[in-house]
């Protein structure tokens, strides 16, 4: 799968780090402008598949230092845990809640089910998109 | 009452551990559940005889209406004694009759499990949770019958058994639904006390054939008696649990619980008397002709099931009285005589009445409790067999109509009954010895002959004071088959009369009978050859059409072309479109075609553009890169409509499979024009067709509007209910939240899949 390009190798490394920390951007931002889990996802998802491209499969394995199994795994975990806590406020399944409170250096801050959900889909995008790619290339070898 | 039915499932959930632990006498330590819950349920008696029912409720789907309710009366009393008495004394034999075997922690697990649908079944007051604990009988049942499941017979009629029960299950279904339209309530107690208006509901027809249906199969009622004899591949505790005291009075407990608001009606009663009473005369018949030891016994529990629809169809108070006393009788001697069917196994190896003879010696104490359950089936005085035989006799003699066919068969059942009685008393115990398989050395265990010991003993008790026994729950029971009051009482002694005389006279002629059972057996060889055209020839006729139906529906949509596939769900899909557009008459809207912009255009002759090359092209890589260029545009299109985020993702999604595309295309052999022109014109066509038809409907949408647009709310309340300005991630994650996780399910399944498909790939290869 390695290219053997200079270009592609060079620009990879630097973008990894970028395209990765613009997907969280894009993922924390989504609720209030254009982004969101998915998007977010599927950015980090196509950082990793650059990488990929531009190194070989056990470089981006290692990059990535969990296998992607896992991160959908985890995903799907939080988005079903995101679900459950408006239960035991005696509402209904999936019923969004908030904290607010002031934190030093951020200020008001926002947090909720709703940000814990994204993070799951955020990983289960991540995560499928992995599984699928990345033993696609190993099966190509 | 929830927590008892619901203790059940738990202990069955920890039975294997408790097994482990007790060992040998495991069988006592379970035994203590159902003993516990015949105390708990027995604090019931003095409040039901005196004529109370209690309705207890639990919220299960409170938005749906369905609640975990019980209904503890007269009849589910009755019931839930002797599931919970039988099964106690199951439980404790059966820790003895498989001991040793591997498998006797998951028997445990499914009794109990077993035990704890049968008490929900008859206790359950709602509708819905009755069908439940009644498909749960059905499944336990199947497991248990075929627990010796290396055996190819237990395997096949545990099946049969299975399809026979939730096939009639499924009629049930249908029906319940019905009656619960018809009655205006899921709860049995207030359809009880709707009768009236169940009866001149315009259902009440359809309604009463698919209950009937559900009822018939699991009683075994003709023509589907066929699955009750073959369920003796079970091991015989279960036999003797499900098929004589519990599961098989499953059909009855419905139709009798059922009476106050369905009975009453000339239907109800012709169908109920007549196929009751040729069930009845069947079953006793085909157990006259039977030599397994087994297979009588479970012969004469389809007389048995026979008798007690037939007096449920006649409906009178004696006849109500006569069911439930045979009930009481009948699981009584059914009971301790398949136990000793187990005995005879274990002690003798002996399965079959011709291998049995002269083993009184042997097993004295066992066989002296057959002696005397045999006695109740034969219904010889003062054995309660006997009481119920001669209420029986009165109800089918006062019958308001059909008298003539039932009392018939009546007499001729009684007859055979005495003979099927003697087979099963005098046979195995008296006479000269018969080698069997196995020389008994010594007589049972305790833990095996408790059982039959005080069924049998009980069955003389409630003989000799039937007072015991009507007092105690035989009228509250009646009562409420009834909906009414009773005040009939048993006798042991009833006069000189008709029915008397008939018992008398029965005595004799089945006497005589077993005595010449050898040559009658000869003499009616020809119902072998009968039989191979019977009942159960149809269900296998209907079950090898089965198979081969869905053989032939595999090969056909099942064909591993991934073409056809598509084929078959486009085509579905623009047809089901077009013939609803047609039906509803669905109008193509107008189309302002001098609002179109000259950017708009450009965007349509790339999107067409690239459409024509990715069909033309002979390249794949070619192919993959028009694709993509149209998956571009359209997100253009997404843009310039101000949806962002659809554009973005559309963007994103697009990159990635034009990469997956790349990933898979080393993989494909070169370009080769492998289909005929004509097939291309077809596939052309169909495509054409699909297009068409999106094309139009999504004209048609621009302006007809059914009902006013949801987004306004969504613009609404995005930022004062979802704390978000992104309408679009707010509907998302927060007021769409479910649709989105069934999404990433779906996402994470074909990444599985894809994962899956690979990897075993690659095993095969090595």
């Amino acid at each position: 799968m390695n290219m053997h390009s200079l270009i592609l190798r060079t620009a990879g490394h630097f973008l990894l780090p970028l395209l990765l920390l613009f997907s969280v951007f894009l993922l924390l931002r989504g609720h209030d402008e254009p982004g969101g889990g998915f998007i977010g996802g599927l950015v980090a998802a196509a950082a990793i598949v650059l990488y990929l491209f531009s190194m070989d499969i056990q470089s981006a394995r290692k990059v990535l230092r969990v296998d992607p199994r896992d991160v959908l795994g985890t995903g799907m975990v939080l988005a079903v845990i995101s679900a459950i806590p408006g239960v035991f406020r005696g509402q209904a399944f999936f019923t969004a809640q908030w904290w607010e409170f002031t934190a030093p250096l951020f200020g008001e801050m926002k947090l909720s089910t709703v940000l814990i959900f994204d993070i799951g889909v955020y990983l289960v995008v991540i995560g499928s998109v992995l599984t699928i790619m990345l033993n696609l290339a190993e099966a190509e070898e | 009452m929830l927590y008892a039915i619901l203790s059940t499932f738990l202990v069955a959930a920890f039975a294997p551990a408790v097994h482990r632990l007790s060992g040998r006498t495991s069988g006592w330590v379970l035994g203590l559940l159902p003993a516990a819950l015949f105390v708990y349920f027995l604090s019931f008696l003095p409040a039901v005889s005196s004529g109370e029912s209690i309705v207890l409720a639990w919220p299960w789907l409170p938005g749906l209406d369905i609640q975990l309710s019980f209904l503890v009366d007269g009849l589910s009393l009755l019931f839930a004694l002797l599931i919970s008495g039988i099964g106690f004394f199951i439980v404790t034999y059966a820790g003895r009759y498989l001991e040793g075997d591997r498998d006797l922690g998951r028997f445990y697990v499914i009794i109990l499990a077993f035990m704890g649908s049968m008490l929900g079944l008859v206790l359950a007051d709602n509708l819905v949770a009755m069908f439940v604990f009644w498909e749960l009988t059905s499944i336990t049942s199947y497991l248990l019958i075929g627990y010796n499941h290396e055996n190819l017979d237990a395997r096949k009629y545990a099946l049969q058994g299975l399809f026979v029960t939730v096939g009639g299950g499924l009629a049930l279904l249908a029906g319940i639904i019905m009656l619960a339209m018809a009655g205006g309530s899921w709860e049995l107690s207030e359809i009880l006390n709707n009768g009236d208006v169940v009866r001149e509901h315009a259902l009440y027809l359809p309604l009463l054939i698919l209950i009937l249906l559900g009822a018939f199969t699991k009683s075994a009622q003709v023509p589907f008696h066929f699955w009750l004899p073959r369920a003796m591949a079970a091991p015989t505790p279960v036999s003797a649990y499900l098929h004589s005291a519990t599961m098989v009075k499953a059909g009855v407990y419905l139709m009798a619980r059922l009476n106050p608001s369905l009975g009453g009606t000339d239907i109800w009663f012709t169908t109920l008397a007549l196929f009751g009473a040729v069930t009845m005369f069947t079953g006793v018949f085909l157990a006259f002709r039977s030599t397994g030891v087994k297979k009588v016994l479970a012969y004469s529990t389809v007389m048995a099931l026979g008798t007690l629809t037939m007096l449920i169809g006649i409906g009178t108070e004696t006849a109500l009285m006569a069911a439930m006393a045979f009930l009481l009788a009948h699981s009584l001697y059914k009971g301790a005589l398949f136990l000793v069917a187990g005995i005879l196994d274990h002690e003798a190896g002996a399965k079959d009445f011709l291998q049995t003879g002269g083993l009184r010696s042997a097993l004295p104490v066992t066989a002296a409790f057959a002696i005397l359950a045999a006695l109740s089936l034969g219904g010889v005085i003062p054995l309660f067999g006997f009481v119920a035989k001669e209420l029986m006799l009165e109800a089918v003699l006062d019958a308001p109509s059909l008298g003539g066919i039932l009392a018939l068969l009546a007499v001729l059942t009684a007859i055979l009954g005495v003979a099927v009685a003697a087979i099963v008393g005098i046979r195995p115990w008296f006479g000269a010895k018969v080698d069997t398989p196995k020389t008994p050395h010594h007589d049972a265990p305790v833990a095996m002959l408790a059982g039959p010991a005080v069924l049998a003993s009980l069955g003389l008790i409630f003989g000799l004071g039937p007072g015991l026994a009507d007092e105690g729950l035989i009228n509250a029971a009646a009562a409420s088959v009834q909906g009414t009051p009773v005040d009939g009482y048993l006798a042991l002694w009833h006069g000189l009369n008709w029915p008397l005389a008939i018992s008398a006279f029965s005595l004799v002629a089945g006497g005589v009978l077993y005595w010449r059972w050898e040559q009658a057996r000869r003499a009616l060889a020809w119902v072998d050859r009968a039989a191979e055209y019977g009942p159960e020839k149809g269900y296998f006729k209907m079950m090898d059409g089965l198979v081969a139906l869905s053989e032939w529906q595999t090969r056909v949509l099942q064909n591993g072309y991934l073409r056809y596939y598509v084929i078959v769900i486009v085509a579905m899909t623009a047809g089901l479109v077009g013939v609803t557009a047609q039906l509803f008459d669905v109008g193509v809207g107008q189309v302002d075609w001098a609002a179109l912009q000259i950017h708009e255009i450009a965007i349509l002759a790339i999107l067409v553009a690239s459409m024509l090359f990715a069909v033309l092209t002979r390249s794949r890589l070619g192919a993959v890169v028009a694709l993509g260029s149209m998956g571009f545009t359209v997100a253009l299109v997404y843009v310039l409509y101000s949806a962002a985020d659809v554009g973005i993702t559309q963007v994103l999604v697009e990159t990635l499979t034009v990469i997956l595309l790349v990933l898979v295309l080393f993989r494909l052999p070169g370009f080769l024009n492998l289909s005929s022109k004509a097939l291309r014109v077809r596939d052309a066509g169909i495509a054409l067709v699909m297009g068409g038809m999106i094309t139009l409907l999504i004209l048609s949408t621009l302006d007809a509007r059914l009902f006013p647009s949801i987004s306004q709310y969504f613009i609404d309340e995005s930022v004062p209910s979802g704390y978000g300005r992104n309408i679009v991630n707010v509907v998302l994650v927060d007021f769409r939240a479910l649709d989105t996780l069934g999404e990433i399910f779906v996402l994470a399944l074909a990444a599985i899949g894809v994962y899956a498909m690979l990897r075993f790939r690659a095993e095969d290869r090595r």
